[in-house]
Parts: C-alpha cells; sequence; structure tokens
C-alpha cells in the first residue's frame, strides 16, 4: 500500500471545508493487508486498529478568533501474540514497508517479556448492536460557518458590553477493529462542540454543548445564556465557607461523579483501589440514586465495542444506592469468574477497563423548582480543577467558577465569590435531595456523560478566593 | 523533509498567506509498565506529520496531515489559508508579529545513552526487579513501575527564511507502592508521584534513580501512613521537598506568567491571571529571597523545557520572572511581546505534536536555589511539618487560591523530624504564600524537576516542563485544609 493510495482530500483549498474520512472499504483494506503482512512474521494471533480523525476547532477570545486549527490522521495499530506474550505498536504511515515493520516492533516488543498466563485467545467473529451517530451536516460544516457564528456570539457580547471566549469545533472520526480469527468491526461518528465565556467586569459565566449533531444546539442561545449569567455574576458578594445546600448544574455534576468510572472497573477493585472495595451490595448511596452504564442511549456517543471487540453491554451499577455491578474485561472477568461485560480497553494495559457511557437515573424537578424550594444554597454553574483527595471516601477538592450564586428564600438574590470545596462523593451522593431531568452534560473534568442536576444538603466548602 | 516544509511554505504564499511557518514532526514513543510483578503495558509508536499556520488577512489559520506527499502537503497549506481567511470574518485586530531573525541550524539534546538502544529485556528486568521489592514487604496491595521513551525530531521552516532542525531524546520513570488497610488507602512514589521524574537526557537518568535501593524504601512508607497520626489542622510552618516545590512553582507562578493567559485567551477553558498586565515590575510576588527564572537553555539543565528554538523559531532565552521578590517578566510569544514592552518574543511557543498549533508555554520555570543546607533548615525550625511528594493539586482559574495535598509527612520539633503524619495538605493565597518564604536551600539540594503532563490549549495538548527547586520553607501557611471536616 502507498501514501498516494488514501483518497484525496476533498478540499481544493479554496474553501476551508472539512477533510473527508477513509470509506470503510478502505478500513477493510488496511486490516487486511496488516494480517497478510502478518502471516509470514511468526505472529500466532493478530489484532489490528485503525483510527481516523478530521476534526476542526474555532477559538475565540477578546471578542474576535485567536486560533483556528484543522486536523487530519489516521493511525495503524497492531498486536501480535507469540508464545503466551503481547505487545502493541503504532504507526500513522500506512505503506507496506511500515506496517511491516511496526508488525516486527510489536513481536520484538512481545519477545522481551516473560510468558503472560492472562492473556487469551484473541476473539472470533462478533455480532454487533447498530448505532447511528454520523451526522452528515455536523461532518461538512465549514470553518466560514463557524466563524459566522462565532462572529454572532461576539457581537452580543459587544452590545452588552461585555468579552467573548470560547470554541465552536467540528469533526468526525471513526475507529475499525480487525483480528486474524475474523473479527472485524468498524464504528463511526461526529462531534460538534459550543463552548462560551462571557466576561463582564471581573465577572464571568459559561454556557457549554455538545453533541453528534450540530443542530442539536444552538450557539446563539448558549451566548445568551452565558451573558445573561456574567451580567447577573458582577459584584460577588464574600460569604464565609462551610457547608450549604447547593442545586449543582448538570456540568457540576458531571464533573464531579465523572471522577467515579473507574471505581466500578474490576480490575480497581482486585488492585484494592476503587472506593468501592468492601462496600460492593451495601446501601452507599442515597435510595435515589441509580447509576448505569449503556453505550446505546440515546444521548452517548462511541463504539459499540470494545479495545479487543467485544460488543458492549448495558450495566446496571447502582442500583437505587446499592452498587451492584462491576465491568469486566475478558481478562478481569476470567480471573473474577464472571462474564465479561464489553468494557476493557485495547490490550496490553494495567487498567484492565471502565464504563465510558455513565447514564445516571434523572428525576422531575427543574432548575427552577430547585431554585424555589430553597431557603438559603448556593447555585452553581460549573466547577474546576477538581482533584481526588482522599481515594477511599473519594473525597473530591476544586474550585466553583463563573458563576456562583445565592439562593434565598426561593430565589436567586446576588453572586458569590467562588469557593474550594472538599468533598466526600460518597457523602454527596447520600445528601441528593432533588434531581432534574437527567441531559447529557458536558464539562471540561469528565468526558460527557447523561446527568441530572442535583440539589445536595450539606456540601463542604472549606476556603474562598478572591473573585 | 525540506521538500514538504518548502512546498507547504510556497503554498502558503501562493494563496495570499503574508506569513507561514512549517514543522514536521517524527515522534517515537516506548513505553512499559509493571503491576503487581507482571507486565503491564509494553508498546510503542510513531508518529510523522505536518503542521502548516498560516497569517492570511491579518489572521491565523493552522491546518495539519499525515498524508506527506505532494498532493496532500499542498492542500493541507491552502486548507491552513483558507481557515485565515475564515477566521478574519471574526478577528478583532490584524496580528502583528514581532521582528525575529532567520536561523539556519541542527541540534540534538545531549545524551550518553540511546534509551530506544537499551535492550527491552534490561529496562523490563529492572522495573520488575523494583516491584518484586515493593511486593515484598509486608502491607503493600498494589506495585506499579513505568518507564517512558521519546525521539522527538522537528523541522521547522518560516516563510522569514528559517531552517532548523532539533532531535531531542527523553526519558522518563517511575515506581509507587499503595497499600489498602481498614479504610484506608496510602500511596508512595519513587522518585515523584505520577510517573516520576522526566527529564531531557538518555537511559542515564534511569540508571542514576536507584530505583532497587529506593523500592523497599517507599513500600515500607506506604504501609507504614496507616499508623502515622493524622496531619493538624492549624496555621504553621511549612517546608516543602523539592518535587512538591517543583509543581508549586508550576502552578502558582508558571501558569500566572502565561501571557495568553493574562491576555484572555485562555479565559473560557484554562482560566486567566492574577497577574494583570499594570502588575509587571511593581507586584512583590515573594519574599526577597525568591528569584525565579524561565530558562530553555541547555545551561539550565536538561529539563523537559530545555531546547535551541522554540517552535516559532525563537532561540532559547532565559527571562527573569521574579527577581529579588519582585515580578519582573512574562512568557510571551511573537504576537504579544509588543503588549509588554519588549521588542523581541522570550521565545516560549512550544507544539506538543505536528497536528497542533504551538502556543506559550512553560519552559523551565525554576525557583533559584538559596543559602541554606537541608540539615541546617530542620536544625533552625523548632516547630513545623515536612510534605513531600504530590498526591493532589488544585488552584482556582485566575491562580489565587490553591491547596495541595502530599503523600507523606514529617513533623519537625525541636529542630529535628520526629514522627511521620498521614495525610498531610496545605493551601493558600499565590502572593501571600511566596512572600512567606523564608528560607532556600543551596544548590546542592536543587532539582531541575519535569512534570511531563501539563495540559492546555483546545484542542488539549500536553506538554512537558521543567522545574528546578531545592526544599524551602514558609511560614504562617494553612495546614490540614484538605481533610478538614469544619
Amino acid at each position: 500500500m502507498t501514501p498516494s493510495s488514501k483518497p484525496k482530500k476533498s478540499s481544493s483549498g479554496k474553501s476551508a471545508r472539512a477533510a473527508e474520512l477513509l470509506p470503510e472499504r478502505e478500513l477493510h483494506r488496511i486490516v487486511a493487508t496488516v494480517l497478510r503482512l502478518a502471516r509470514s512474521t511468526g505472529a500466532e494471533e493478530t489484532e489490528v486498529h485503525v483510527d481516523e480523525v478530521a476534526d476542526n476547532l474555532t477559538r475565540f477570545a477578546n471578542n474576535g478568533i485567536h486560533q483556528n486549527v484543522a486536523e487530519q490522521g489516521l493511525t495503524v495499530s497492531v498486536r501480535t501474540v507469540v508464545d503466551g506474550r503481547t505487545a502493541r505498536a503504532t504507526t500513522n504511515r500506512i505503506e507496506e514497508d511500515s506496517l511491516r515493520a511496526t508488525i516486527e516492533a510489536s513481536l520484538a516488543l512481545a519477545h522481551s517479556q516473560p510468558k503472560d498466563p492472562r492473556v487469551l485467545p484473541m476473539l472470533p467473529k462478533q455480532r454487533y448492536r447498530s448505532v447511528n451517530r454520523f451526522v452528515k451536516q455536523t461532518a461538512a460544516l465549514t470553518a466560514e460557518e463557524r466563524a459566522r457564528a462565532v462572529r454572532l456570539a461576539c457581537d452580543l457580547a459587544i452590545k452588552k458590553g461585555q468579552v467573548a471566549a470560547g470554541i465552536f469545533a467540528s469533526g468526525q472520526s471513526q475507529s475499525a477493529i480487525g483480528n486474524s480469527r475474523g473479527l472485524f468491526a468498524a464504528y463511526r461518528e461526529t462531534h460538534a462542540e459550543f463552548s462560551i465565556t462571557m466576561q463582564e467586569a471581573a465577572a464571568a459565566s459559561w454556557a457549554k454543548a455538545n453533541s453528534a449533531d450540530v443542530r442539536a444546539f444552538e450557539p446563539q442561545k448558549l451566548a445568551a445564556r452565558a451573558s445573561d449569567k456574567a451580567h447577573l455574576a458582577v459584584n460577588a458578594r464574600e460569604l464565609p465557607p462551610g457547608r450549604y445546600t447547593v442545586i449543582l448544574e448538570p456540568a457540576a455534576v458531571l464533573d464531579l461523579v465523572g471522577f467515579l468510572f473507574y471505581d466500578f472497573a474490576a480490575t480497581a477493585l482486585e488492585d484494592k483501589r476503587s472506593c468501592l472495595n468492601d462496600r460492593m451490595g451495601t446501601p452507599l448511596f442515597g435510595k435515589n440514586i441509580t447509576i448505569a452504564d449503556d453505550a446505546y442511549h440515546p444521548l452517548q456517543q462511541g463504539a459499540p465495542f470494545d479495545g479487543e471487540g467485544l460488543p458492549r453491554q448495558r450495566v446496571l451499577l447502582v442500583d437505587r444506592g446499592i452498587p451492584r455491578n462491576l465491568v469486566y474485561s475478558r481478562a478481569a472477568a476470567k480471573a473474577a469468574r464472571k462474564t465479561p461485560t464489553g468494557h476493557g480497553f485495547a490490550l496490553p494495559n494495567e487498567y484492565g477497563e471502565a464504563p465510558m457511557n455513565l447514564v445516571f437515573t434523572g428525576g422531575d424537578s427543574s432548575l427552577e423548582k430547585m431554585i424555589a424550594s430553597t431557603g438559603r444554597g448556593l447555585l452553581v454553574t460549573r466547577l474546576w480543577y477538581i482533584r481526588e483527595v482522599d481515594p477511599y471516601e473519594k473525597v473530591m477538592t476544586g474550585m466553583t467558577r463563573d458563576g456562583l450564586f445565592l439562593v434565598e428564600n426561593g430565589r436567586v438574590t446576588t453572586a458569590v465569590r467562588n469557593f474550594r470545596f472538599n468533598q466526600s462523593l460518597i457523602e454527596m451522593l447520600s445528601n441528593v435531595e432533588l434531581l432534574g431531568p437527567a441531559v447529557r452534560a458536558t464539562g471540561e473534568e469528565a468526558f460527557e456523560m447523561v446527568v441530572p442536576a442535583m440539589k445536595v444538603h450539606n456540601f463542604h466548602f472549606s476556603e474562598v478566593t478572591k473573585f | 523533509m525540506w521538500t514538504w516544509l518548502l512546498l507547504a511554505l510556497d503554498t502558503a504564499q501562493l494563496r495570499g498567506a503574508s506569513y507561514g511557518d512549517v514543522r514536521v514532526m517524527h515522534l517515537r514513543q516506548r513505553d512499559l509498565t509493571t503491576k503487581n510483578g507482571q507486565v503491564g503495558t509494553l508498546s510503542q509508536s510513531e508518529s510523522i506529520g505536518i503542521g502548516i499556520r498560516a497569517l492570511a488577512n491579518g489572521a491565523w489559520g493552522f491546518a495539519s496531515t499525515d498524508r506527506l506527499t505532494k498532493q496532500g502537503v499542498a492542500a493541507c497549506a491552502a486548507q491552513a489559508v483558507a481557515i485565515a481567511k475564515a477566521s478574519a470574518l471574526a478577528k478583532r485586530a490584524d496580528v502583528v508579529l514581532a521582528p525575529e531573525q532567520a536561523y539556519v541550524d541542527s541540534w540534538q539534546s545531549p545524551f550518553r545513552k540511546d534509551p530506544f538502544e537499551i535492550p527491552l529485556e534490561k529496562q523490563l528486568a529492572l522495573l520488575l526487579a523494583a516491584d518484586d521489592a515493593m511486593r515484598r514487604v509486608k502491607g503493600v496491595t498494589l506495585t506499579e513501575t513505568d518507564m517512558q521513551f521519546r525521539k522527538i525530531d522537528s523541522w521547522f521552516a518560516s516563510s522569514i527564511g528559517s531552517r532548523i532542525h532539533q532531535r531531542k531524546v527523553i526519558s522518563g520513570c517511575g515506581i509507587a507502592a499503595t497499600s489498602f488497610q481498614g479504610e484506608e488507602i496510602q500511596k508512595r512514589s519513587y522518585p515523584n508521584s505520577f510517573g516520576g521524574q522526566h527529564s531531557l537526557q538518555g537511559y542515564e537518568l534511569i540508571e542514576s534513580l536507584d530505583l532497587l535501593r529506593n523500592a523497599p524504601i517507599i513500600a515500607e512508607e506506604a504501609a507504614a501512613l496507616h499508623s502515622a497520626s493524622q496531619c493538624p489542622e492549624k496555621t504553621g510552618t511549612l517546608i516543602l521537598g523539592g518535587s512538591q516545590l517543583g509543581l508549586q512553582i508550576h502552578e502558582s507562578i508558571g501558569h500566572p506568567i502565561e501571557l495568553d493567559r493574562v491576555l484572555g485567551q485562555e479565559a473560557n477553558f484554562a482560566g486567566t491571571s492574577f497577574l494583570t498586565l499594570d502588575q509587571l515590575n511593581k507586584l512583590k510576588y515573594a519574599s526577597s529571597i525568591v528569584n525565579v527564572v524561565a530558562d530553555a537553555r541547555l545551561d539550565h539543565g536538561p529539563g523537559l523545557g530545555t531546547f535551541a528554538y522554540d517552535d516559532e523559531g525563537v532561540p532559547a532565552q532565559c527571562t527573569d520572572i521574579i527577581k529579588d521578590g519582585q515580578f519582573r517578566g512574562y512568557l510571551s510569544n511573537r504576537e504579544t511581546a509588543h503588549l509588554v514592552g519588549l521588542n523581541r518574543s522570550s521565545g516560549t511557543m512550544r507544539t506538543e505534536s505536528w497536528n497542533r498549533l504551538p502556543i506559550i508555554r512553560m519552559t523551565n520555570v525554576s525557583l533559584l536555589p538559596g543559602a541554606w543546607d537541608f540539615d541546617n533548615l530542620i536544625a533552625d525550625t523548632p516547630d513545623g511539618i515536612l510534605m513531600e511528594t504530590n498526591r493532589s493539586w488544585s488552584i482556582d482559574d485566575r491562580r489565587y487560591q490553591f491547596q495541595f495535598s502530599t503523600e507523606i509527612g514529617w513533623e519537625i520539633k525541636g529542630g529535628k523530624k520526629v514522627r511521620m503524619l498521614k495525610n498531610p495538605s496545605y493551601s493558600g493565597i499565590t502572593t501571600e504564600f511566596w512572600n512567606s518564604c523564608d528560607a532556600i536551600c543551596k544548590l546542592d539540594h536543587w532539582n531541575l524537576w519535569g512534570t511531563p503532563n501539563c495540559g492546555k490549549g483546545q484542542p488539549m495538548q500536553t506538554m512537558g516542563t521543567g522545574h528546578g527547586a531545592s526544599p524551602a520553607r514558609f511560614r504562617n501557611v494553612r495546614i490540614g485544609t484538605a481533610f478538614s471536616n469544619q
């Protein structure tokens, strides 16, 4: 295979159109080429991953575009198995000489180690549930279209005496996996994202949306929401740190509970680094907390197969406050005498698996209802720089950011200076009073999940900052 | 290789670019890990491609591709110009670049032993031996080791005539022991947490770490932490070990001085900075014994922020950041230098890979050594806590308020380390904290720590930065706040 066998870019260069992905038959051809080349190398089994991206991101600040980028790239990753040993080598050069060198590099790595009793035979052909997350309108979005939307958002900021910063991104990606036992799976998706921070004097607020379909959100509505909240955030008042009732918007919930995802990996429990060690099957959270991993949920994204090509299964992780199930890679399942759930990472790795499509069961309380029901509390737009302080009690620290508001007697009364929190997630999920409808949330600390807004009592703010 | 760069520049100019620069980068990486006595990750990768930055109609465009063919490179260059023209639809003002000379040069970071030439069996045997030494200690429930090596070739060409090739060899290694007992997880890492030490060196870095001697020490400490006393909550004297101080510098000095943050360009994501332009040469950032530089020159050491030229073709420099406690300088690029009265970039534009736009980045932001011998510093402290090896870190989006916790602490009473403390943490406001520094250890205790995982930019880029530090003492610090439940 030669580099020129890659298809021509759709863009002539005269306009900033998005690049196109390879057709699926080309992914088949790359996989078949690697498997053919590997047959003469001594590899007993071979697995090939092909990943391709064509992404675009327009970035603005100070009411104008300052960065604007496009990226196109493809990688081929080869895992070989020989004599009970396995290793991986990756390249982005797809001519045959490079693919052959990559196979040989994988074999050399595999030979260098002791035998690994956990290495399993590769999977045979599998059947996959179909998911459709490729939206041609997203794939076709141009730099000019993103620039025009950004221009409108910046015009709003100028009109309001504010300063806008943010991104408008769009792109497409695809992944394929094939192996020498006949397995083949391919998946493609599109992604679009608009995020905006509006600054007014020393205050700021923020709004963000993310979807496979660029038509699922309206940048101008997000800009207007951030603008309105930035205006409300002016003249923030300092309150003493302490325990408060909080109303966490979905992005704030996401960025906190996102830190729980790896705790549900069977390997994390085996390694005794999960907060669920010695706690499975016993009440841990409030009865209103139910969590599943569901790659097929309509608000989720991602491939319907894992790093070994096993179909992903829906797994009920927490049922009414009680952790019930874990996710298992094939190796972890074998060690625990369980059934693998299709959540394994690409091999070899030391982390095993993780649920990547968390879905919380929501409630019926709108943000307005939560505010109306609160005598005194804080409305939290967004959290920032969250890190784990205590892995077993799952104490997280971080800051509020871009819009913290005091709620008194059922209404928002004033902006408040940002707090640092030190809060156990176990305690927090035991103190949830109200849940909003579950939505696809997007923040900056965790990957996107389906979570509700939450009203939580006794949330611990330990210190206050200067703005 | 130069053919692709020159084709890209020619195409960009033909399409209407008033300025262009191009990077072809070839990145090779090897990763090895073990866990509980077995090999975990064993992989290597290579990636090669081209990134083209074009200025047209007064605005920037950037495009990248791995299609290194005549057609692929030309299309990519044309796309960069087209994107720049789209940017101009919503530009605020025309981009103006500070003048810079053209350079034709080739540079390679010095190393004694190419890590890619060291047999894999030898590398794995060392990690497995360290893993085994930790697992022998009673109470240890998880052992982890890792090595990472990178070799990065970059070819840079710009439309002002620069032609620069650089090769960097980077090595990293670390080990960690974790102990789960009762309702507590404790962990100790060597020589640093989150992947160990990383530097612009070859395999000689690994050999200098003496993993086998240190493995049982940290394993014993991880197990012993369960029976150690809880770090008290109080306001008092704090001594930070070098690696923790390196991260403190990174978060509370390195990031605030990035001029793109200061100018609001990161307001939506990484945040802004309290160091507004009016603070330059006026703010008393720290006590008078504190001197901080941003130094990318090899003379400073083999740090992750060491190079000969940045990714905008500007030579490596040393910039005073804090001089005798006074705030003296920012990290700038060719686009922003004039905003702080400079007629030249300070040379801090760096990119993770061929598919990322260069952005302002820390180089080696280091606290210069002081005068104290470490033993004398402890002896001079009647009541304090020594904290070592980062466990968590967090700071607000303007870089005022921070909180750190470390893996281990030691209570100091009467000038002596008297007992181990678990769950140590401290917090503060950046300038108050740095103004409370009253002692810095001397060069004998100074080390250029590597932070390999600094994330910034959209799309996200991960960059390695260097932070020279020796242990230092701070007064009236809030201690124990992370575990406070008030």
